[in-house]
């Protein structure tokens, strides 16, 4: 019986290593020519390679991957010559990867070094976009590839020099692996990676009132507590320069109070809005309520659908350019509900529509909301 | 002021031929029920629906809930200045149907009604999954305004609370919780060695679906004042507001408001809980001025250490909170601000509309803008025509099979920012 059950154990065990080796997942790393071992920066203008396995820090990396995981080429580069060359850089590495067929792309750790970071961050981002494959890089946080790239990449928190790389090793290797397998990524503190600004919804042991009360007790108290939401930095948007002569101005109307023709033929959402809408009104001469309404659902709109100029005045700027007081109104307006959409979408949609406004010779805008 | 307040626990409801409770069980005399709500010439029909927690039901466009209550002592009655006489509330004896609550759906009147499931992950979202309710699905006459609508759905939502409660008035409660706050003076001498906290209640007023009532006044036109904490668990707050239902105090909400009971529950034992300050969020800039620089000046008064503010809605409410904080920051009050966040479907975006180094300490009930799916329901109650349009939908948020793929901004109290929910949101 006893020798019957070894020999299935080790048939299992035979097996299982079978599996394994089959099914290691690929990993390519990046590393500088430093950590290469090529030289320090009299060699940092060197040309990308790609070695087959693993180089110098890699050892450490491919260790502790244990049997999940390999690293079966290395891309060596020197700091200055990525950075100086970034973009024809990132195209030469991502065709020397390709053919590898890898899992995951993982890069340093950079630790303080900031070149090296910003070449490390740059080279996941690509990975990730052009080749749609997991990325994770590890760096020290006041590195400036850190502030540049953590919010697109992983970032596992190192020290700030190489003595360091004992403790750095393992946690990026542990990601390393998360990652290729899809697993759930935990949050900054449970992984050991910098906070990449994504917010992300949890449920907690307590409600938030009682939260709040004890936050406000410690406060009160004077001692350490954690806000839920640190406040952010914002923007501060200064002014355009004043138009000098208004009767010879091209100007446009842009609103985020949801004016739409009736019926909202783009699907514009009543709140956080995905999308805008760009409507011709170079024949409209005001805005009545069975032309125009409002999609917004983040105000009382009545008034606004007994009369969209209110929220959206073509009527009064058609009796403006009649005057001569202003040069022309704008032949397009440009909509979206501002009600709930995040300021994310709200750039990018303006990013867009002002090249056209540009292109169009528009002098001035008017940005009317609710 | 000293309030009684009497749960009868109520674990299931049935419809019967007389309304009563027994044995836990609310039974619903249903065509009394609506005939007492048809007495409106506003409304063309009603129907009285029944939802219970673990069913595969869901309820949308949801306007209100009510928790169904009664004031068996004391001065004035339920909803003062709405549905009792304009008496002050808030001492004396309340009996609660503790577990029951009244729902008003139908047609909508804005973009801005919620959902809510009574299973499925939906159901974690909003606390009314968990209760036994009475929907009240409203059909309005045709011809009315939006303001008329809005305005009769309101009250049938709390005529039938009261009828329900009504029920409860010669019942022995199963148990009976006590608040008290005393005047101003001896308040503060009864725990002299303790910080004096107020709590800054922020009402939403900004219009249509908006809007909230106190003792029957639109707060719109309030400046803020100070509350007994009691008089709000009597109905002294109103809500008229569903919009975007994530985020907004229904009138359950305010009943029970999870704040209030939380200072009472350190009152005495780390802050003496000095009272509430209630004002508004109206969409003038002088209003906004106005009413800020006095929350400041009454936490001032009151010789508060510390308050907590806690916001109604996002984006424009987002500067009452801010100029709130920062003002009463300003007067040496220590302040924890409650509030939820739009950072975006990925949420990467930054969460609030404003923002200031004083908001140090912050509660938040979620990210809204994030997005779930919310499986088919064997049984829909009100109409499902909606789903796209409302606040937190999106063009294709209803599949065929009665799929609904929305953000947890369309589940009604899903964020709510008194802190009613575990939910919150982590940088990652």
């Amino acid at each position: 019986m006893a020798t019957g059950n070894s020999e299935v154990v080790n048939n299992a065990k035979a097996l299982s290593i079978e599996v394994d080796k089959m099914s290691k997942l690929r990993v390519i790393h990046y590393i500088n020519q430093f950590y290469a071992g090529i030289g320090g920066e009299e060699k940092a203008d060197i040309k990308p390679e790609i070695r087959e396995g693993f180089v110098g820090p890699g050892m450490a990396l491919n260790t502790a991957f244990k049997d999940e995981a390999e690293i079966v080429a290395t891309v060596i580069c020197g700091d200055s010559y990525f950075n100086e060359n970034i973009d024809e850089v990132k195209a030469e590495i991502i065709e020397m990867i390709k053919p590898y067929n890898a899992d995951i792309f993982v890069a340093g750790p950079a630790f303080n070094a900031g070149r090296y970071g910003v070449a490390c961050g740059a080279m996941c981002k690509e990975v990730q976009e052009v080749l749609d494959m997991p990325a994770v890089t590890a760096m020290y946080e006041e590195n400036p590839g850190a502030d540049m790239y953590k919010k697109f990449v992983y970032t596992v928190a190192t020290g700030n020099s190489a003595a360091t790389m004992r403790k750095a090793v393992p946690a990026l290797s542990q990601l390393v692996l998360k990652l290729a397998k899809n697993e759930v990524i935990g949050t900054p503190e449970e992984d050991g990676y910098l906070a990449r600004g994504i917010r992300k919804n949890i449920f907690e042991e307590k409600i938030g009132a009682e939260r709040a009360v004890e936050m406000l007790v410690k406060k009160l108290k004077g001692e350490a507590f954690v806000t839920e939401y640190p406040m952010p930095a914002f923007d501060k948007v200064v002014p355009g320069k004043a138009i000098k002569d208004l009767s010879k101005a091209r100007i446009a109307l842009v609103t985020s109070g949801g004016v739409v023709p009736k019926g909202n033929p783009d699907r514009i959402a009543s709140s956080s809005a995905q999308n805008y809408g760009r409507y011709d009104i170079s024949t409209v001469h005001d805005l009545t309520s069975e032309t125009y309404e409002t999609a917004h659902g983040g105000y009382d709109p009545v008034y606004c659908n007994a009369d969209s100029d209110r929220v959206l005045p073509v009527d009064i700027l058609r009796e403006k350019e009649k005057a001569g007081e202003i040069g022309e109104l704008y032949k397009y307006f440009y909509t979206t509900t501002g009600n709930g959409t995040s300021v994310k979408n709200s750039l990018a949609f303006a990013r867009e529509f002002t090249k056209e406004l540009i292109a169009d010779g528009v002098d001035a805008v008017i940005l009317t909301s609710t | 002021m000293r309030l009684e307040l009497g749960h009868i626990l109520i674990n299931d409801v049935q419809f019967g031929d007389v309304s009563k409770v027994e044995n836990g069980v609310l039974y619903v005399n249903k065509e009394e029920m609506k005939a007492l709500l048809l007495q409106d010439d506003h409304i063309a029909d009603i129907q009285i629906e029944l939802a219970k927690p673990g069913e595969s039901t869901r309820i949308t466009p949801v306007k209100d809930v009510i928790e169904p209550r009664v004031k068996v002592s004391g001065d004035g009655g339920i909803f003062p200045g709405v549905k009792n006489k304009v008496k002050t509330v808030g001492s004396g004896r309340t009996h609660v149907l503790k577990g029951a609550a009244v729902v008003t759906a139908g047609k909508i009147v804005g973009f801005q009604e919620g959902i809510i499931d009574m299973s499925g992950i939906g159901a974690e979202y909003t606390p009314f999954s968990k209760l036994n309710n009475v929907v009240v699905v409203i059909e309005p006459q045709e011809g009315l305004t939006q303001y008329e609508y809005e305005a009769a759905a309101r009250n049938a939502g709390l005529t039938a609370g009261i009828y329900l409660g009504e029920l409860a008035r010669n019942l022995t409660p199963d148990e009976i919780e006590v608040y008290e706050t005393k005047p101003i003076f001896e308040q503060a001498n009864e725990y002299p060695e303790l910080p004096k906290v107020g709590y800054v209640y922020m009402l939403q007023t900004q219009g249509l679906l908006h809007d909230t009532y106190v003792y029957g006044v639109d707060a719109k036109k309030i400046v803020p004042t100070i509350l007994y904490p009691t008089e709000i668990m009597d109905g002294a707050i109103l809500s008229g507001n569903c919009v975007s239902a994530c985020d907004k105090n229904t009138t359950y909400h305010h009943l029970n408001n999870p704040i209030i009971k939380n200072l009472y529950a350190q009152h005495g034992k780390e802050i003496n809980f000095m009272g509430v300050i209630i004002t508004n969020e109206n969409v003038f800039l002088a209003d906004k001025e106005r009413s800020s620089d006095w929350t400041a000046k009454l936490t001032e008064y009151l010789g508060l250490d510390g308050a907590i503010v806690s916001q109604e809605g996002f984006g424009n409410p987002d500067t009452d909170l801010i100029m709130n904080c920062k003002k009463i920051e300003g007067k040496g009050v220590k302040t924890v601000i409650v509030t939820d966040e739009y950072a975006g479907q990925d949420g990467s975006s930054q969460s609030l509309a404003d923002a200031d180094k004083a908001a140090d300490a912050v509660i938040t009930g979620g990210n809204a803008n994030e997005v779930i799916t919310l499986p088919p329901m064997d049984r829909i109650i009100g109409m499902l025509d909606y789903t796209d349009t409302i606040a937190g939908g999106f063009n294709g948020s209803l599949k065929a099979d009665g799929t609904i793929v929305a953000e947890i901004q369309i589940i009604t109290g899903a964020t709510n920012e008194l802190g009613f929910n575990k939910l919150t949101a982590r940088t990652y």
